[in-house]
């Protein structure tokens, strides 16, 4: 597989959210809004980035049976560096995700792109496989942030135009089970074609 | 690539390198982050304590002080001078109350009690339903209401205020907070 592909695969071929359907806690949580969403995808980007290539450096020399551990160390880490840093920069968005960021260690698609592809392929690959699968999660969430925010509260990137309310369900956790829903359909008939 | 064998002293031995890497690496940011995190929380609670009071001159951080809510627990008191004269207390007030639990504010009184303003420091509320409480439309209808004539309850508990549509509960914790504030204030004997 050349980069090319090892980038592109993750936008749609292998979309973490929208194919795949991991890591769809944080998504259903945090796109109730396109800012917050976007902002939750680059930070696990970043994660995904920084895990996928320590991880390809070093499976060489971490031994296969404690691979889980050592993996779940280097995520941590750079989960907290991303955690105080927003804390450090961005302190409003920072506020708005809250207990998402720590979370991210967690988060399947950081630890199964360690598992599956990290550790048995090369650090070039490796980085651009972090980066596209990065991007795609936060293309998804930015879409479903965006139309969330648009039919629920009526405004996009925090920009009103319309006054008053909108359909407030989109806002709350039955709207996000909607869209993440229709979402995957849309995805799954367009595949078919 | 010749895997490493999965032999005790190996498996050690790697697990010990990368908890040492992950730290130092930790460790540095954490030093280099310490600075503007600290800051930025400062800043933020000078921008609230602004927002709830008058005009002041003096640093109402550095004469902080505690006054305990008779719940077993202290508020933090923020004495505004103007000149040397108190024009009003910020006190950061919380509440447990709240449809997701914790709220923390920033009520502003003046010396007889009556409420400034009101700022919402930190909640967890439902995204367009209990959030509204930031809204100037929830919280304006509190300024210039004293709490010893203008009850802190909501409408369908028999009170003067409005509540937030389809967030009672978090309108009930806010007036809660407010409460709290305003108790503390008078037990103090500060109003």
């Amino acid at each position: 597989m050349n980069q090319m592909q090892n980038f592109t695969k993750g936008f749609f071929k292998e979309n973490p959210i929208l194919v795949l359907v991991l890591g769809t806690c944080p998504t259903l949580a945090t796109t109730s809004s396109a800012l917050n969403g976007m902002g939750m995808g680059i930070a696990t980007t970043f994660v995904l980035l920084g895990s996928n290539v320590v991880i390809s450096l070093l499976s060489g020399v971490i031994p296969d049976k404690v691979r889980i551990p050592a993996f779940i160390v280097i995520i941590a880490s750079f989960v907290t560096i991303v955690d105080l840093v927003m804390q450090a920069y961005v302190p409003s968005l920072y506020e708005k995700l809250g207990i998402f960021i720590p979370l991210i260690v967690v988060n399947c698609i950081v630890l199964g792109r360690a598992e599956a592809f990290a550790s048995k392929n090369s650090v070039l690959s490796s980085f651009f496989d972090g980066i596209g699968m990065g991007l795609g999660f936060t293309m998804a969430l930015g879409i479903m942030g965006a139309f969330r925010e648009i039919v629920g509260s009526g405004s996009i990137f925090g920009y009103k135009f319309i006054s008053g309310d909108g359909i407030l369900v989109f806002i709350l956790a039955p709207g996000a089970f909607w869209v993440l829903g229709y979402l995957i359909a849309l995805i799954n008939r367009l595949k078919r074609t | 690539m010749a895997k490493t064998e999965s032999t005790f002293k190996n498996m050690a031995l790697s697990l010990t390198l990368i908890a040492l890497g992950a730290s130092a690496s930790l460790g540095f940011v954490y030093e280099l982050t310490k600075e503007p995190i600290a800051l930025s929380v400062l800043n933020k609670k000078l921008n609230a304590i602004r927002e709830v009071v008058p005009e002041f001159n003096n640093n109402p951080n550095e004469e902080m002080f505690r006054l305990s809510t008779g719940e077993g627990d202290s508020l933090e008191i923020y004495p505004a001078k103007k000149d040397g004269e108190i024009v009003g207390y910020a006190v950061n007030t919380f509440t447990n109350k709240g449809f997701s639990g914790y709220i923390n504010l920033m009520a502003g009184f003046k010396p007889d009690g009556t409420i400034i303003n009101i700022s919402v420091l930190q909640q967890k509320e439902t995204p367009g339903l209990g959030t509204k409480m930031t809204d100037p439309g929830f919280k304006d209808q509190f300024i210039d209401k004293n709490p010893s004539q203008f009850q802190l309850k909501v409408r369908k508990d028999g009170g003067p205020v409005d509540a937030i549509t389809a967030a009672t509960i978090s309108s009930r914790a806010f007036c809660d907070a407010v409460q709290r504030a305003y108790n503390t204030l008078e037990k103090g004997g500060l109003k």
